[in-house]
């Protein structure tokens, strides 16, 4: 079996975004990039998978501008066997939906038996590009995963997902789609000589148009802002000061 | 406009966040004539049905779909359900709210249907223009759908309350939906849900939340946090820091990854205020920090904050705190 991870570049975790003074999105400059943390644990998931004997091979697959080619060389680098860039480089955003008809038609092409994906980029904190290839795919899904069982024999996928309120657990008909929560697992750091290794892996390249599929956008953003600022509050020195100000002047208690 | 509302029940009645979410439709247009969705199957179900008619005055149907198919809210099935409801109905909007039941099944169905969604929705400014959270709440985006009906939206339900004057005299008509088309190819089964038993409130709506960070230092000391709660009559929370060290578990996690929540007070202790956690809470009416290291992030979001060892202050406050009413 052949599993699909689609990875996506994004500002560093580490990074205070700002907000460009013409309110047209955050500041992108000079800023580092690094693989979205969600899909880390997804392409971790993968690699573990395919240690533990039950699937044959690794595809990473990102989209978007040229430096994507690097986010694809991290994840080779962490043990992916080969890569593909679908090439994006035009103002114009890729939404969830579009990344998803892209996905589709690669898996199509590839057929693998599980793709898996981050839940959400912490970028844009979407939460939809799993689902919505699963639905346009027609295979079920099993979106946040804290835990994953495949069975070989029987062909289906055991997934724990962390939903309100405690853990649900799903058997899922392989193929499949999964999207990966924070606690699924601990990802690897790529060691030198396997960032070396990646150098030489293949990264396939292929448009939109390649694929048939055709980019149109029913979204526009308007403006992107800073979020209000909290008040200032104050330092109280006790406790008794502390139950005073909760009943007498916020009233809460 | 006309507005399809996906509700959650829950023994035998509507989640709270999915009447949010019609507070939300509310918003989209003064005239609306929005439907409420649910599926489910027995007397549950039923009963479902009878709080639906009655939760809020502008529900003007409550469509009811029953089958054995949809006692869990499957994602594979809801998402074909909402396609067929949709089909018949031609609804302009269709909205769930943010949790991980409308997460998990809203995008779905935006796909078959081929529209783009909208997630994490806590403005609407006119029928098709939204706000909503990105980077982790450290920046608004003001989206503009611009594609074909229906537009689809997740909405966060702290953002959207319901007053408590919402009451309707007369019951929403009932409707069952019309399921002898709906043949479906099971590739997902439920196999089970585990959930914490607790008399405390719901994280989501509880009135006042009392979260621990790393700094309760084990899952012994946390209890020192459920304590405190329930002399407050609140929920627990935690930081993803403490659910990571095993203090508690991850249901109780309030943050970009976990609960949005926005309680009348939310009592922080031993918590850091990394932006990922503040992202979860930074709405919330009235914010108390407890945290030894003055330099803490989250004083600079805290309405009070007392620098001092959580160990001495948080006894106290069981001692002077007053017992509940």
């Amino acid at each position: 079996m052949k599993i699909m991870v689609a990875i996506k570049r994004v500002v560093d975790y580490a990074v205070k975004v700002r907000v460009k003074p013409d309110k047209s999105g955050v500041e992108m400059k000079n800023v580092k990039m690094s693989m979205n943390p969600f899909c880390e644990i997804a392409l971790e998931e993968a690699l573990r998978i395919r240690e533990a004997g039950l699937a044959s091979e690794v595809v990473a697959v990102s989209m978007g501008p040229a430096q994507c080619v690097d986010t694809l060389r991290t994840g080779l680098a962490m043990g992916a066997d080969r890569a593909i860039h679908v090439e994006w480089s035009s103002a114009e955003r890729l939404y969830p939906l579009n990344v998803a008809k892209l996905l589709k038609a690669l898996i199509d092409d590839e057929k693998p038996g599980l793709l898996i994906l981050g839940k959400q980029a912490i970028d844009d904190d979407c939460n939809q590009t799993g689902q919505m290839v699963a639905g346009l795919l027609n295979w079920p899904q099993g979106t946040f995963a804290s835990k994953v069982v495949l069975d070989k024999e029987k062909q289906t996928a055991t997934v724990d997902r962390e939903v309100d309120g405690g853990i649900e657990t799903l058997c899922l008909d392989l193929p499949a789609v999964i999207t990966t929560d924070l606690r699924l697992n601990q990802p690897r750091y790529a060691t030198l000589p396997n960032i070396m290794k990646a150098k030489s892996k293949p990264i396939k390249k292929v448009t939109p148009e390649d694929l048939n599929v055709q980019i149109r956008s029913d979204m526009e953003v308007v403006e992107v802002s800073e979020p209000p600022k909290r008040k200032a509050g104050v330092i109280l020195s006790s406790v008794d000061e502390l139950i005073d100000k909760l009943k007498n002047e916020a009233r809460v208690i | 406009i006309s507005t399809l509302v996906l509700a959650e029940h829950e023994g035998g009645s509507i989640n709270s966040s999915s009447i949010s979410s019609v507070e939300a439709a509310k918003c989209l247009n003064e005239d609306n004539s929005i439907s409420m969705l649910l599926a489910g199957s027995g007397p549950s179900l039923q009963q479902a049905a009878t709080h639906a008619s009655l939760c809020h005055p502008l529900i003007s149907q409550v469509l009811v779909a029953d089958s054995d198919k949809l006692m869990h809210p499957l994602a594979e099935t809801w998402a074909n359900l909402v396609e067929l409801v949709h089909k018949k109905g031609g609804y302009t909007h269709i909205l769930a709210s943010s949790g991980s039941f409308g997460k998990n099944i809203l995008p779905r169905a935006a796909a078959l249907l081929d529209v783009s969604p909208v997630t994490d929705v806590i403005e609407i400014s006119e029928s098709c223009q939204f706000v909503r959270p990105i980077y982790a709440g450290n920046a608004l985006c003001k989206v503009k759908y611009t594609g074909e009906s229906p537009c689809m939206l997740t909405i966060r339900s702290p953002s959207f309350p319901v007053p408590a004057s919402e009451t309707r005299s007369s019951a929403a008509p009932i409707t069952q939906v019309d399921l002898s088309t709906f043949d479906e190819v099971e590739k997902s089964r439920f196999v089970k849900r585990s959930s914490q038993e607790t008399e405390r409130p719901d994280l989501g709506n509880a009135r006042i939340v009392v979260t621990g960070g790393r700094g309760l230092k084990s899952a012994e000391n946390f209890k020192m946090i459920e304590k405190l709660a329930e002399k407050l009559d609140a929920a627990v929370g935690a930081t993803r820091a403490a659910v990571d060290a095993g203090f508690i578990p991850n249901e109780l996690q309030v943050g970009q990854t976990g609960k949005i929540v926005a309680p009348e007070l939310y009592m922080a202790f031993g918590v850091s205020g990394a932006i990922q956690h503040v992202a979860g809470m930074r709405d919330s009416k009235v914010i108390v920090a407890v945290n030894k290291d003055a330099d803490a992030p989250i004083f600079q979001v805290a309405d009070y904050g007392v620098v001092g060892d959580l160990f001495e202050i948080i006894p106290e406050l069981l001692e002077k705190l007053p017992e509940k009413k």
